[in-house]
């Protein structure tokens, strides 16, 4: 019977599948220079900018694909992408009764209202429909504080000097195959200031919605927090089901000065794909966190439950003294799904302090791959990490696998690592059943119990989505 | 309250249950005792409707409804409650929000509506103290790193939280010291109503002196071969199991 739970629970279907009718600009498929001149074109963007975007597809179509990570997909073909797609709309709308109603409706559906007045909780949101941004709200309450909070492309404009100085900083243009095409042909994305001393009031928050067919998403995105101050952001992601794969190279960076702290936090949602594994999207996404500062601090903190591929390992360099960055994943396959993810912890400052908390959860017949690496360099005195890797089987047919590497070059580190793997119990069902609670609420509970420490640092609203989530995506999935 | 008829059972290919009949009325209290692999926590586990045994012949009725056609937790939510010889663990999920899932679940079935917090929480201390056990150990980790004791303690409170019509327990005196097995058989006996029945299933009279049943059945090669009123508890104890094994085999 539990093997029915498991078929049941894994062949819950994908929630955000529909596709919105909105016209849309594009730019014709494939990749080269002209093609991004156009987009280039297209945002009005300085010169430097297009000099910067050249030489680094230039330097991609010197790289190679990268084969290391633990996953199979057929070759992807880059000529047959769309890179620039944008929702038609006159211009960048001023105010938010500019913007399509039909674009609102998409987001209001997905549960994300960017009508202010509508909003409970204060949270400010940069949707990103496609290839632009199409709304940010709280604006004006934002930069009362100085906090800047707007679209890369209007970064770009009013705030040239900081992009400048800070893009590519810590995801250096070169730094792999899909960073170096997402810095071709990036799009939109966000970008975010907070000032010396200042504490963002209010959780800053990305939505990303694929929408236009044959198009891949390539969005960067930029928080720079200055001395002694403090954000939290979330990002949130859905795309409509489609027969095709489509690909998503974003390339996230965070710059955190002395003092400063931020805190990342994504539910990934994106189509995985259907039962037998067609469709779904290619996630090749590059984070990455620069402790310049002493003291600072970075965390990131994932749920991973769609995509048919995930490659992805949010890190954090801690260059300064005492500086300290986390990483708690919940990353959940089902089906056909592959996911290789972890995280980097790359340890250059004294007394630099990390800690990983990773929960694999695989069902169906997916592969679910933790790769981490702790880097201690040579002047990180007395630095410290702890790691734990855990993986929960679901079912006899899916696979969990664990690659850390720790590269020690300095004796007074202090590295631990845990890791475990399990199966969810027929003792475990059994119990919740006596109990009472049916099967399915029974996984649910077992698996939010399983992955509540991570849970746990979720900002409050997007710890009950993402417990929501984790029981719908493993819906059927019992073993 | 529950009819057993011609009860079998097996697992994989063991037959372990070879015809139970018994009948149990609202405000009794039954003890099923016998030598080990008699079948005794088999028969516990048919009744809670654990998968890995196979019915394979026999009727159960409860409440006038056929027991044996409900999944385990229907069952539940019609009111059978085991408290569990090796009650599982279940990290990150402690035994507040464990219960509040499974009260409410029972509720909604029950017709009633779902509590609010404040509600659940007085509900809580009121049952805590019944077989008292310590908010702290409540919101740990269901059963984790808990010492034998604290395990059985949380059964009965879990059993006090969802006020079942049929407890059944499974060898709930097995690793309790005297004092604990005392607190333990006193939540239970204060729970008992005439409407509600028990079946208690244990290896020795001991927690019979506590818990005191008004009948008394002896399992042995999964069949019962005799009955008897809390007296053949005391024989049982003075002759041993050899003495039943002699009488069925003579």
């Amino acid at each position: 019977m539990s093997k029915d739970i498991i078929e049941e629970f894994t062949s819950r279907e994908y929630e955000h599948g529909w596709t919105t009718n909105i016209e849309v600009d594009a730019a014709p498929k494939g990749l080269n220079e002209e093609i991004i001149r156009f987009i280039s074109a297209k945002k009005n963007e300085p010169e430097w900018l297009l000099e910067w975007r050249l030489k680094a597809y230039r330097q991609w179509t010197r790289m190679k694909e990268p084969t290391w990570p633990n996953v199979k997909y057929p070759p992807i073909d880059y000529q047959d992408i769309i890179y620039y797609a944008a929702p038609k709309q006159k211009a960048r709308p001023e105010s938010l009764e500019d913007v399509d109603p039909e674009l609102l409706k998409t987001f209001e559906k997905l549960g994300i209202s960017l009508v202010e007045q509508k909003r409970l909780t204060g949270v400010a949101v940069d949707a990103v429909i496609d290839s632009v941004s199409v709304a940010t709200t709280f604006k004006e309450t934002l930069a009362e504080l100085g906090i800047i909070f707007c679209s890369f492309s209007e970064a770009v404009q009013k705030h040239p000097d900081l992009v400048r100085k800070y893009m590519g900083s810590v995801v250096p243009v070169n730094d792999n195959y899909f960073a170096a095409l997402n810095s071709a042909v990036f799009t939109d994305g966000s970008f975010c200031y907070i000032p010396k001393g200042v504490r963002c009031p209010m959780e800053l928050s990305t939505y990303f919605r694929i929408n236009a067919a044959n198009t891949g998403q390539f969005e960067r995105t930029l928080i720079i927090a200055d001395e002694g101050s403090y954000v939290s952001y979330l990002e949130g992601c859905t795309a409509p089901m489609r027969d095709e794969h489509q690909l998503h190279a974003a390339v996230v960076e965070i710059y955190a000065m002395k003092n400063a702290h931020v805190k990342y936090s994504t539910v990934q949602n994106w189509y995985p794909g259907d039962k037998e594994g067609k469709g779904g999207i290619y996630n090749f996404v590059t984070k990455r966190g620069l402790c310049a500062g002493e003291h600072s601090k970075i965390s990131w903190t994932q749920v991973e439950t769609g995509s048919a591929i995930t490659w992805k390992y949010p890190s954090c360099i801690l260059k300064g003294d005492y500086s300290s960055g986390e990483f708690y994943s919940v990353a959940v396959t089902n089906n056909y799904q592959q996911a290789d993810t972890g995280t980097k912890m790359i340890h250059i400052g004294k007394g630099t302090r990390s800690r990983i908390v990773s929960k694999g959860i695989s069902a169906g017949h997916s592969q679910n791959s933790y790769r981490g690496q702790v880097h201690v360099l040579k002047r990180a005195e007395g630095a410290r990490n702890f790691s734990q890797c855990d993986s929960l089987l679901m079912g006899d047919k899916c696979g969990a696998h664990t690659f850390p590497y720790i590269d020690v070059e300095n004796n007074t580190a202090h590295i631990e690592h845990e890791a475990t793997t399990s199966k969810i119990g027929e003792d475990q069902i059994f119990y919740c059943q006596q109990r009472g609670i049916d099967e399915e609420s029974a996984v649910a509970l077992i698996v939010n119990g399983y992955a509540r420490e991570v849970l746990k640092q979720l900002p409050m609203e997007f710890a009950v989505e993402a417990q929501k989530l984790l029981a719908l995506t493993l819906e059927g999935s019992v073993g | 309250m529950l009819s057993i008829k011609n009860l079998c059972a097996k697992i994989g290919d063991n037959q372990i249950l070879n015809g139970i009949d018994l009948e149990v009325k609202p405000g009794e209290i039954h003890a099923i005792m016998g030598p080990n692999g008699s079948g005794k926590s088999t028969l516990a586990s048919v009744l809670a409707g654990r998968e890995e045994f196979e019915v394979t012949d026999g009727s159960v009725e409860f409440l006038g409804k056929d027991l044996l056609a409900m999944s385990p937790d229907e069952r539940a939510r019609e009111g059978i409650f085991m408290a569990f010889q090796y009650p599982v663990e279940i990290p990150g999920v402690s035994t507040v929000n464990f219960m509040k899932t499974a009260v409410n679940q029972v509720r909604t079935h029950r017709g009633l509506p779902a509590l609010d917090a404040v509600s659940f929480l007085s509900l809580m201390k009121e049952k805590m103290k019944l077989v008292d056990i310590d908010q702290s150990l409540l919101n740990r980790s269901l059963n984790e790193g808990f010492s034998g004791g604290e395990k059985k303690r949380n059964e009965i409170f879990q059993l006090a939280m969802l006020d079942p019509r049929l407890a059944i327990l499974d060898e709930t005196d097995s690793g309790l010291d005297i004092d604990a097995l005392r607190i333990v058989a006193d939540g239970v006996n204060k729970l008992m109503t005439k409407d509600k029945s028990i079946i208690v299933v244990t290896h020795y009279q001991r927690l019979l002196e506590y818990i005191v049943p008004d009948f008394v059945h002896v399992l042995y090669k999964g069949k019962i071969v005799k009955s008897g009123g809390k007296e053949l508890a005391l024989e049982l104890e003075a002759k041993g199991y050899d003495w039943v094994k002699d009488s069925v085999a003579a």
